[in-house]
């Protein structure tokens, strides 16, 4: 396993309810994405669990995006990765942002 | 006196000749055209000789094993240095033929399950190969310069006099025996059973000089069979992108392609998705392609028009019989399919063909080889290809042909579609896009004399991937199609090293376009928009005809 | 529109059999309590090792809850994931719910965790039936990709009630297992038609191991769930003894039987050789007469 963390500073977008939300599994070719509020002082941080080795700039890349696209503050990521494609990755993140950003029926 | 003409000194009848002596050696086996399964070996003696060029029907999908197994027993003293001409190298015997010395020469098309110990050989000396083809090409110079002297069939059924019906799997029957029995050839048919009457006569019996009951059915490979529980929300949407960005934009009536997971994820979005966007009618009405059972809720709902096929599907029988309308069906209530004529089809009377591929370079050429192993080409590259002798027009093929012909006075063309779909990352981190082919590498350690690329870049007009279209065909020069290309690449090195603004510039063009560019949202992107997600939901949408293999059930 | 059971995650088939928004999870993932032997095998941990666990209703009914994950590691029960089952059946016998479900799928024990898996699944046995004494109905849904086997099909077996759809499957050793352990020849497991004939939901059904059969739906699953919600079946010594006697019946009846279209015909069923393509409601309706009934 290979963890790696990164964080991004200059998000404007602030979690609307304080409820984690989790999707996705960790299965092959798989992620689980856990998404939760966290006293950051405004960074979102994206801490990474992978089975795939030596792809750190390619998480890097994958990630300074899904941050441009989302502008996270304040919001803690932690992932569990069993080898999936930078594909379903950006998938994954979108739909766990989209779980935590809806409010709570 | 004039001279008599020199020609006349010459024997004119060789081969006819050469064609009764085989017969006569085989008269002294057993009476008539019905071998006996336990003659097989000594039929197959008699009527090949050494240096014989031979096609053994190894198809697709159907294999004359029995008979692959009789002419891979036989004594190499006696029998040896064979031409083997055959569509596809599918079973063990196959090359085995080889390894015991009765082969030594191979002209081919396919080799997929064999590809590696096939290299094996290739690499030790113990094949020749001719050539490697693709199926329209390897069946043209069966009738030029390729003429099989025995060919070794299969058929469903023999009657008493011969005559023979295939089935459903006819695929490469006729052109082979065409070829062989009008040239003096020999051909030997194995059956599964022997019928005082047949369903219907697929070829007649004076094309086939003997038969064989074979003690086990023919072998048969479900191979186009997809279960749409493996389809991926990432190939949902790139079936969106493919409807939305190309089907509808180009109102793609007529087409074929490679079946796999993508492609069975959008013929899966017609009656949704594709319905929704009003396209019934509209799009993806006439078929050059097998009867896969993924095509069942799209036939069901009233997209398609028609379908030819170049072999069948194992459990599609009844389905198929139940839709006169759509298949090639006989007056028997089979169907025929022919895998010559369907390539021809698939070639010059389909506007479009889409699949995918293992690797694409940066100016669009995609291949499927990979290092240890000579798989062939089969059909795609004459599918892949835009049909440069065709003349007849149609919307969709005029509308590409003014995308890659500017309007500047010249003279106007139009132009195939020729889609690949492709994840940028394949399983286990693989990137689909590279600098260089492992084609290269390939052709050098095989000693090719081309690298074995499947579709060429210059036949390829649209590269879709999750991150959106590139539109090869609006491409002005050599670096907008590699920036296209690297724009719609992803997180590979590939697509990393892209120039930002320029794929910007080629996005702002509408070279590039992204799904949101497409007006389609990513979230809808869920198996929930499949018309299957099972293959019992397959069984469903066919009323309960179709009947799926034991091996893709789960009940 | 139907609603896969099959098809969806242990958290989506939780959600929906319970009643809207009633769920509460125990141990969420945002709690972090995970294999502490994963790591130790450089493998990939889940934040909720492979199961939720939690409280609920169920048509207005208290309930507690539990889902393993068939996808991550098969639903194999490790430590964590173990202690969370059998923690929420002491939690049962402690506050005596309407009942306890558990939506099982699984392979049985986490091998790579060995000793501490083999003891989970013992625990959850012995908690699961304290609970069943302490008069809670414990019912198991059985629908999942990965089927019930192992030590959670014993788990499974130890319930009061049994709900299976046809694609569910229940058994001890898995088909693949047998195949390596047996050959081929005593059993394919890649032939599918023959799997789910000897381990599927509509044999366990005619066999008298499942109480219900519903469609692949979570809706049908929901529904047969608040059926069994009153089906307790006390593990009194009398039923103790009907149910060996009931088993002793079946093995003298079946025993020799070398494939499961023997046993369907030898029920009296007509069509045996239909039984696969028959649709829930059609299959029930042949079954209604002949099935056993534990």
């Amino acid at each position: 396993m290979e963890k790696h963390q990164f964080e991004f500073h200059g998000g404007r977008v602030r979690a609307p309810k304080a409820a984690p939300a989790l999707v996705g599994v960790a299965s092959s070719g798989n992620l689980e994405v856990l998404i939760e509020p966290a006293k950051l002082n405004g960074a979102c941080r994206i801490e990474i669990s992978t089975a795939a080795l030596g792809f750190g700039k390619i998480w890097e890349a994958v990630l300074r995006d899904f941050f441009e696209r989302h502008q996270l503050s304040d919001v803690r990521i932690s992932v569990n990765d069993v080898g999936a494609t930078p594909a379903v990755v950006s998938l994954r993140l979108d739909q766990a942002v989209d779980e935590f950003t809806r409010p709570a029926s | 006196m004039t001279a008599k003409p020199k020609n006349l000194t010459r024997d004119w009848g060789t081969q006819p000749a050469n064609r009764i002596a085989r017969l006569r050696r085989a008269a002294t086996l057993f009476p008539g055209k019905e071998a006996p399964p336990e003659a097989i070996g000594r039929l197959l003696a008699a009527v090949i000789e050494s240096g014989d060029r031979v096609c053994l029907e190894g198809n697709n999908q159907k294999q004359a094993d029995f008979l692959a197994k009789a002419l891979a027993a036989l004594d190499p003293a006696v029998v040896h240095d064979l031409h083997m001409v055959q569509s596809v190298l599918a079973l063990p015997e196959h090359l085995d033929i080889f390894e015991r010395g009765i082969a030594t020469k191979l002209d081919f098309s396919f080799s997929g399950p064999q590809g590696a110990r096939l290299a094996r050989l290739v690499g030790e000396g113990r094949i020749d190969i001719g050539s490697i083809h693709t199926y329209l090409e390897l069946f043209a110079r069966y009738f030029v310069d390729l003429t099989p002297r025995v060919a070794l069939i299969v058929a469903e059924a023999a009657d008493r006099a011969g005559n023979l019906y295939t089935g459903p799997n006819t695929e490469d029957t006729p052109a082979i025996v065409e070829a062989t029995a009008f040239k003096s050839g020999i051909v030997v048919a194995q059956v599964n059973e022997v019928r005082d009457t047949l369903p219907r006569v697929d070829i007649p019996a004076d094309w086939v000089d003997f038969f064989v009951h074979s003690p086990a059915p023919h072998y048969i490979e479900p191979l186009f069979t997809r279960d749409p529980a493996h389809i991926s929300e990432i190939q949902v949407l790139m079936a969106m992108m493919v409807i939305k960005g190309i089907y509808a934009e180009y109102g793609v009536q007529r087409l074929n392609y490679g079946i796999g997971f993508d492609t069975a994820a959008v013929e899966l979005l017609l009656p949704t998705y594709a319905a929704d966007l009003g396209l019934r009618g509209k799009i993806c009405k006439y078929w050059a392609i097998n009867p896969h059972p993924t095509l069942i809720p799209a036939i069901e709902s009233g997209f398609v028009e028609s379908i030819h096929s170049f072999g069948s599907e194992l459990g599609m029988e009844a389905y198929i019989a139940a839709r006169p309308d759509v298949f090639f069906v006989g007056a028997d209530g089979s169907m025929r399919s022919n895998r010559a004529f369907c390539q021809a089809a698939g070639h010059y009377a389909c506007d479009l063909f889409i699949g995918s591929t293992l690797q694409i370079d940066l100016a669009g050429n995609s291949s499927t080889a990979t290092l240890g192993r000579i798989t062939g080409f089969g059909g795609a590259p004459n599918m892949g290809a835009d049909a440069r002798g065709r003349r007849h027009a149609s919307p969709a093929w005029l509308k590409a042909g003014r995308e890659s012909h500017p309007q500047d006075g010249g003279m106007p063309r139009g132009r195939k579609l020729v889609v690949q779909v492709v994840e940028t990352y394949r399983e286990h981190m693989e990137p689909a896009f590279v600098e260089k082919l492992d084609a290269w590498k390939l052709a050098d350690t095989a000693h090719m004399p081309l690298p074995p690329v499947m579709i060429y870049g210059e036949d390829v007009t649209h590269v879709v991937t999750e991150e959106g279209i590139a539109n090869l065909l609006a491409c002005r020069d050599d670096d907008d199609r590699e920036q296209a290309i690297r724009g719609v690449a992803g997180y590979t090195p590939v697509g990393l090293a892209r120039d930002r603004r320029k794929v910007e510039n080629l996005r702002d063009r509408g070279v590039i376009r992204r799904a949101e560019d497409l007006g389609i949202d990513k979230r809808r992107a869920t198996r929930d928009l499949l018309a299957a997600r099972s293959i019992k939901d397959l069984v469903r949408a066919s009323g309960g005809l179709y009947d799926p293999p034991r091996r893709f059930r789960n009940w | 529109m139907k609603q896969s059971y099959h098809e969806a995650s242990a958290r989506k088939r939780l959600l929906g059999v319970l009643d809207p928004d009633s769920f509460v999870e125990l141990l969420p993932p945002q709690a972090r309590v995970t294999s502490p032997h994963l790591p130790a095998l450089d493998l990939p941990v889940a934040f909720d090792d492979g199961v939720v666990v939690g409280a609920g209703a169920l048509n207005g009914r208290r309930v507690l809850a539990a889902s393993e994950e068939g996808e991550f590691m098969g639903g194999a029960v490790g430590e964590v994931h173990g202690a969370k089952l059998t923690g929420l059946l002491e939690r049962a016998v402690a506050q005596k719910p309407d009942a306890v479900l558990l939506l099982l799928e699984s392979g049985g024990v986490r091998l790579h965790e060995a000793n501490a898996g083999l003891i989970a699944v013992s625990e959850i046995m012995r908690a699961l039936l304290a609970a069943r004494a302490a008069g809670v109905v414990v019912i198991a849904l059985i629908g999942g990709t990965y089927g019930c086997f192992g030590g959670m099909g014993i788990v499974a077996k130890c319930c009061d009630v049994v709900i299976m759809s046809e694609e569910g499957r229940l058994g001890m050793s898995g088909p693949e297992v047998i195949e390596t352990a047996h050959g081929v020849e005593e059993f394919d497991a890649r032939d599918r038609a023959l799997v789910w004939r000897t381990v599927g939901g509509k044999h366990r059904y005619l066999l008298g191991d499942a109480d219900d059969l519903v469609e692949d739906d979570i809706a049908a699953f929901r529904a047969a769930a608040i059926r069994a919600l009153d089906a307790a079946r006390p593990p009194t010594l009398d039923n103790l003894l009907a149910e060996h006697a009931f088993l002793a019946q079946r093995l003298h009846l079946f025993g020799t039987c070398r494939d499961a279209l023997d046993i369907w015909r030898a029920l009296g069923l007509k069509t045996a050789e239909s039984v696969a393509l028959l649709d829930t409601a059609g299959f029930l309706e042949a079954a209604e007469k002949i099935r056993l009934r534990g």
